[in-house]
């Protein structure tokens, strides 16, 4: 097998690092909950629906929380009040939350034992509707046989779900192991989740709940017919991370792309609003089983690829810590990277195996997405075509898990069918035709790559002290990711963050929290 | 197949002069097969080649076929007639262009963002942040540049109001999503609400993208149009001409 070296005490050191990294800030989310932490919750708990003008309804009742000044007792709280003062459902509840002409400030009235006594039967459902649909969606990808490693991702974006739902099955049929659904592009920022079937959006489609059930019928049409379990992916990321996270939960979906910073980088999200909701979104997702998809990828993008190969490192070590706080297990830690070093530098491919290799040994069991040439790619779409070769080439021989394939049209359009369709073909010959080089080949010990590899797992390690002293919220501070600065208190969505009152018990979130 | 061309009357070169080869790539939605082949010759014939091969037909999804075709194009074009509006502008070294805002006196104030649902910062990044595009620094990096990237999914209103306030002399628009050309229609709300506001003539208006070009941006109402591949350079020694010319150092 093809090893680069591995200092195992310097692993050990970049997760003990790392670990120290998301602790710091995990006190911080222990006491702090948010808007859209607590929208999730009324969702998970059955409140669904939007009022006339499109507003949901969960919107309407948090928001009056927090213009209350009482979010911090977090909105199951209020429900369990509105339930043992008369409300008939969930629903109801939240409709009294978000309708009654009173004014309720959690005092007086019934005790916290109380509420928590009248909650805790709708905690347990909701997590019975979670378990349920992670069952069954286990249940029929175990009646097909496993996909072989890398599986071949690839992305539909037409604006339209129902278009979409066509695309996708054309690309189950040639062959694509995963589908993902692109985000139309202004979702990130929205701090709610469009209601039901949309036909409009630029960029890609909204997430909405019954957008997924629509690409999930899709998707199990096209598992039946092509005997083959076709996967569904969608976004949990943005001010909505962890409502949809839920909402990928109960919908079947088999991956999510969520990042502990991405949001903060990259939509110039709030820290601390990005650090509570991801902690949300991740509880549901490790309820859920669900594979997330982290975006180290794009620090690529914006900083340079052979100068920023370690940050990519450092980040994978701090997304893993944060995401094993969140109970998700590493089986499913899809931890990303990508091929985006300048294809012109000498040697430029001997440095993408090293980084893929040095990948695939630190995060062993970790389904590691592997992302295509974007940066570097140009209208010339033969000259295209040839270097997404070199990436599948990389891809096949260091067994990379996730693989999204790249288009030869990636600088030009959305992919088109036939774009898609070529892709896939080309993949296909690649992965066959190299099936095994992996294992037949070894690096020179003391060789270019191996020295790639040793030099870049030091950067990293030095880049995790340095994080590790002056905390995660200076390093971004200062641009240690990516090239991109923020602030503590700046971005969007701080507004949102609430600071967590003694009394705050979710009878749900703590079910979730007992999952180690 | 042979066919008179002159020195500007040109077709296209497969591997002699006046061949006029060409190849494409299609898909019809028909299952392949004899029948998909004849369809797909008279598509290509239709399209103006002759003698046109189906180098091949593969199904690339149920009910829908691939093709590679190549032919003789009939067609001609005469670049003698063709006007296309492009900018004159010379590279100008970072002295030059650093040396003639100063005799200007102030710096060349320019506010840029990536306008409405759009939030790929990419293009307006490299053109504005001090890091740049492909080792040329962008406008932050210049000592004679007062550069203000809004980032993205900044409406046009806002946009306006942040140029006003800043007493911006240059608004540069990024366009990264092209999709049923809603960045066409950003851009021309741009130019609409500057022009309402009576605003339109306070600033030199630049528009850049993947998909755009000078004349696109002319034609939408914009002073200049940069597509890819412009280098932050590009863009301030096009800013240095409007605002620094060369005769200001003559006066």
């Amino acid at each position: 097998m093809a090893n680069v070296p591995v200092d195992v005490e310097k692993v050990a050191r970049c997760r003990a690092l790392a670990r120290e990294i998301a602790t710091d800030v995990q006190a911080y989310i222990d006491t702090h909950t948010s808007v859209g932490a607590e929208r999730t919750m009324l969702r998970a708990y059955g409140a669904d629906g939007v009022d006339d003008r499109g507003a949901p309804l969960v919107n309407l009742a948090v928001d009056r929380l927090r213009d209350n000044g009482v979010l911090g007792l977090g909105a199951a709280h209020f429900m369990g009040r509105k339930l043992l003062l008369g409300a008939s459902s969930v629903q109801d509840a939240a409709e009294r939350m978000a309708f009654a002409p009173e004014t309720d400030r959690g005092e007086g009235g019934p005790s916290d034992a109380e509420v928590r006594a009248v909650l805790e039967p709708f905690a347990k459902a909701a997590l019975t509707r979670i378990d349920d649909a992670r069952d069954a969606r286990d249940a029929l990808k175990a009646s097909f046989a496993a996909t072989p490693t890398p599986q071949k991702y690839v992305i539909v974006a037409t604006g339209n779900i129902y278009d979409d739902a066509l695309q996708a099955k054309a690309a189950a049929f040639g062959g694509a192991d995963i589908v993902a659904v692109i985000r139309a592009t202004a979702q990130s920022l929205l701090d709610y989740v469009p209601f039901g079937a949309t036909t409009e959006g630029y960029g890609g489609t909204f997430a909405t709940q019954e957008n997924f059930k629509i690409i999930r019928r899709a998707t199990d049409e096209a598992s039946a017919k092509e005997k083959r379990y076709i996967q569904q992916t969608n976004y949990s990321s943005g001010l909505c991370m962890a409502e949809i996270a839920w909402m990928a939960a109960v919908e079947r979906l088999d991956m999510l792309l969520n990042d502990a910073m991405y949001g903060i980088l990259f939509r110039d999200i709030n820290m601390c609003r990005n650090f509570v909701d991801q902690y949300f979104a991740r509880r549901f997702i490790a309820r859920a089983g669900i594979t997330i998809n982290t975006g180290e990828d794009n620090y690529l993008t914006t900083a340079d690829a052979v100068d920023g190969a370690h940050t990519v490192i450092a980040s994978q070590f701090i997304n893993e810590a944060f995401a094993l706080r969140a109970g998700v297990k590493e089986e499913k830690m899809g931890l990303g990277h990508a091929y985006e070093i300048n294809p012109w530098i000498e040697d430029s491919f001997l440095m993408e195996i090293a980084q893929a290799q040095l990948i695939r040994q630190l995060f062993p069991v970790h389904p590691i997405k592997w992302m295509p040439p974007t940066k570097h790619k140009t209208g010339d779409i033969f000259q295209s075509h040839v270097h997404d070769a070199m990436f599948n080439l990389v891809g096949i021989a260091t067994n990379q898990s996730i693989e999204l394939l790249g288009m030869f049209s990636e600088a030009v359009h959305n992919p088109m069918l036939m774009d898609r369709y070529l892709s896939l073909k080309a993949t296909k010959y690649m992965f066959t035709t190299a099936k095994h080089l992996g294992e037949e080949i070894e690096f020179k010990k003391d060789g270019r790559i191996a020295k790639r590899a040793i030099q870049v797992l030091d950067e990293a390690l030095e880049l995790l002290a340095q994080v590790q002293t002056e905390t995660i919220w200076d390093a971004i501070g200062r641009g240690a990711f990516g090239d991109i600065k923020r602030t503590r208190t700046g971005g969007k969505g701080y507004k949102g963050v609430a600071e967590r009152d003694a009394r705050y018990h979710d009878p749900l979130l703590a079910l979730l929290e007992a999952d180690k | 197949m042979k066919v008179d061309t002159t020195e500007h009357v040109l077709r296209a070169y497969g591997d002699r002069h006046g061949d006029g080869m060409v190849q494409m790539s299609f898909v019809l939605e028909i299952p392949p097969g004899a029948r998909a082949r004849e369809a797909a010759k008279r598509f290509a014939e239709a399209h103006g080649l002759s003698e046109p091969l189906v180098a091949t037909q593969e199904l690339c999804a149920e009910g829908f076929t691939y093709f590679v075709v190549y032919g003789h194009s009939k067609h001609t074009v005469d670049v003698s007639k063709i006007e296309v509006p492009e900018i004159s502008t010379e590279p100008l070294s970072r002295e030059e262009i650093e040396t003639r805002i100063k005799k200007r006196g102030k710096k060349i104030v320019v506010v840029g963002a990536c306008t409405g649902s759009d939030a790929h910062t990419v293009g307006i990044d490299a053109i504005l942040n001090y890091k740049g595009f492909a080792g040329d620094k962008g406008l932050e990096s210049y000592k004679g540049f007062d550069a203000h990237n809004l980032g993205a999914q900044v409406e046009n209103d806002e946009l306006v109001t942040r140029a006003v306030a800043l007493s911006a002399e240059a608004i540069l628009v990024s366009q990264v999503i092209t999709q049923r050309n809603c960045h066409k229609e950003n851009a021309i709300a741009l130019v609409d609400l500057l022009t309402k506001k009576g605003l339109r003539d306070r600033f030199v208006l630049l528009f850049g993208g993947p998909r755009i070009d000078h004349k696109l941006a002319l034609e939408l109402g914009f002073d200049a149009g940069f597509g890819p591949g412009t280098k932050p350079s590009d863009v301030a020694a096009f800013l240095v001409e409007k605002f620094a010319p060369p005769s200001v150092e003559v006066a």
